[in-house]
């Protein structure tokens, strides 16, 4: 099974990945490996079978909403690649 | 001193024998001499570990200091430790330092045991043979040519290489599991939710769950006692009391069911690994032990279930990885595009892109149901084979992987080859149910690993089962002979 050009280049812009232009073969042959195995799965007759998120059927849990946090803003800033005045910096965004 | 167990240690701390700033120093010194022809270790924390070793001192001579009091550990590099450097094996983490602590350890802080540093792993935990790590793969001190499998290799290798005597890691689809067998150690991978998820590098969260590495089952009974615990920070972790680890190892196995399934069995098991493994089920049953053969059908239907579900969970988990508030960022970025797509393609490795891409493309529109959706119900099926199971059986046996430790770059370029190595470890993490691996022979000179699965929490029983067979056994006190050299004990 192999994966298209197109397909590929999706993949990649939805995953936020830059891919290499010359190792798009080599990306697509090693995903359709991949996707050969997962694809054992489709000869499964899974009718009627309900699927299972969680091994202990668990819910999340809800809590009372308070505040259980301190704010640790300047810890966390302290180890962010750019900050200026308490606040993460990107690159610009609107012109 | 590293040749005794986290027991006898324990005991020697308590009548004092030696002190643990004795102790630290001696595994420290270890580290120092024997980590580089490993690289089982990368972040050591001396000045820490000192520090905790002498305050552990002081504990131990008030009386009443908990057991694992002044012991020195390793913890994976996947848990997060307050102010020193937590970076998964990757690159897009080789600069993270993290402002809190997970919880397994601040459990461990808690109960006075030293952290002398943290242990090399596959990226992001993904990988079976420590080869995806960004610093370089851990090399098996059984065979310095042959990994040490994965992905929690790093703490696998420091345990056989008595650098530790004892460490913790996580286990995805087997990476406590595996790693144990290819050196020669005992890993337990605990009930999905028994031990806390906050703090553990996530990824695939419905799968992950972390675990004691040490060399015998009475020791990992003592790590496990500290590991687990309730916690509300875990939304998964499941609110059910923890018991005593250590009170049922001594029980007798007489009358014990162990199933042992025929899928296990098959084609591509190495024949000295399967020698091995029908040799400890004989010993079990020499004990009192019942063998039962059992039948799960579906199991080979978890490798392909497990690469849908474990990136799917993945592509979304590591998608907070994107420059902005941790980690890597990549160098002049034009726009905020580029920003996200050089540093996700420059931050993470090989592999790691990889699962991002194939749980993205199973997650896409048009895609879910039929990647995503069937794989729940095949995990779903995966899970009624086992309920079976133990309805006829209290504990399932087989191997824990197909062969013993294989060479560097064996695999090839078809990462599907990697996969199958996860072959009889996989469908318990689909189950949530917990396994362990125990020595239990020797092939090519390479340790075999038997895979003890047992019902869901009753990690007791199968600390119990592990522990009597190695009370008539030696295959866990075997040494490799890369550390026999100079090693004065």
């Amino acid at each position: 099974m192999s994966i298209e050009r197109h397909e590929i280049e999706k993949l990649a812009t939805l995953s936020r990945i830059a891919i290499n232009e010359n190792t798009i073969t080599e990306v697509s042959q090693r995903l359709g490996s991949v996707l050969e195995l997962v694809d054992q799965l489709q000869a499964v007759d899974t009718s009627g079978v309900a699927a299972m998120p969680h091994p202990l059927q668990a819910t999340q849990r809800l809590r009372e909403d308070e505040v259980t946090e301190i704010n640790q803003r300047e810890a966390f800033q302290a180890i962010a690649p750019d900050t200026e005045d308490g606040l993460f910096l990107v690159p610009k965004v609107i012109e | 001193m590293h040749n005794l167990t986290i027991a006898q240690l324990a005991k020697g701390l308590q009548s004092k024998d030696f002190s643990s700033v004795e102790l630290t120093q001696h595994f420290l010194a270890r580290i120092a001499e024997l980590n580089p022809a490993y690289n089982a270790v990368i972040t050591v924390t001396a000045e820490q570990a000192l520090k905790a070793a002498a305050a552990a001192d002081k504990r131990l001579a008030a009386g009443n200091a908990p057991a694992l009091c002044g012991i020195p550990i390793l913890h994976k590099d996947i848990f997060c430790t307050n102010g020193v450097r937590t970076s998964c094996g990757s690159k897009m983490l080789d600069n993270f330092i993290p402002p809190y602590s997970a919880t397994v350890v601040e459990n461990f802080e808690q109960a006075g045991a030293v952290v002398l540093g943290k242990t090399n792993m596959d990226e992001f935990a993904m990988g079976s043979s420590n080869e995806t790590s960004f610093y370089g793969p851990v090399k098996n001190p059984w065979a310095t040519d042959c990994v040490p499998g994965g992905s929690s290799g790093g703490s696998a290798a420091a345990v056989a290489a008595r650098l530790a005597p004892g460490a913790t890691a996580t286990d995805t689809g087997g990476s406590i599991r595996q790693p144990a067998a290819l050196c020669g150690i005992t890993g337990l991978k605990p009930t999905y939710g028994r031990v806390s998820r906050w703090g553990m590098i996530a990824f695939a969260s419905s799968l992950d769950q972390g675990g004691p590495m040490a060399r015998t089952a009475e020791d990992c009974a003592l790590l496990l006692n500290c590991m687990a615990s309730y916690d509300d920070k875990d939304s998964t972790c499941i609110d059910r009391d923890v018991p005593d680890y250590s009170a049922d190892l001594n029980n007798s196995i007489k009358g014990l069911k162990i199933g042992v399934p025929k899928e296990y069995f098959s084609d591509g098991l190495h024949a000295g690994t399967e020698d091995a493994v029908r040799s400890a089920l004989a010993e079990l049953e020499a004990q009192g032990a019942e063998l039962v053969e059992i039948s799960l059908p579906n199991s080979a239907l978890s490798v392909p279930a497990y690469y849908v579900i474990a990136p799917a969970e993945a592509s979304a988990n590591l998608s907070r990885f994107d420059g902005v508030k941790y980690g890597y960022r990549c160098e002049d970025p034009k726009d905020l595009n580029d920003l996200y797509t050089r540093t996700r393609a420059e931050g993470f490795g090989e592999e790691v892109q990889r699962r991002i891409l194939i749980g993205t493309y199973c997650l896409s529109a048009g895609y879910y149901d039929a990647y995503y959706g069937k794989a729940q119900q095949v995990r779903r099926l995966i899970q009624q084979d086992f309920e079976k199971a133990f309805a006829q059986v209290d504990v399932i046996m087989g191997p824990t992987c197909p062969s013993p430790a294989f060479k560097f770059g064996s695999k090839g370029d078809d990462p599907v080859a990697m996969y199958l190595e996860d072959i009889y470890t996989i469908a318990t993490n689909l189950a949530g149910l917990p396994g362990m691996s125990v020595p239990c022979g020797m092939v090519e000179s390479k340790p075999v690993g038997l895979q003890i699965i047992g019902n869901y929490f009753d990690e007791a029983r199968m600390l119990n089962v592990a522990h009597q067979y190695q009370q008539a056994t030696d295959w866990h006190d075997q040494m490799p002979a890369s550390i026999q050299q100079g090693a004065e004990s």
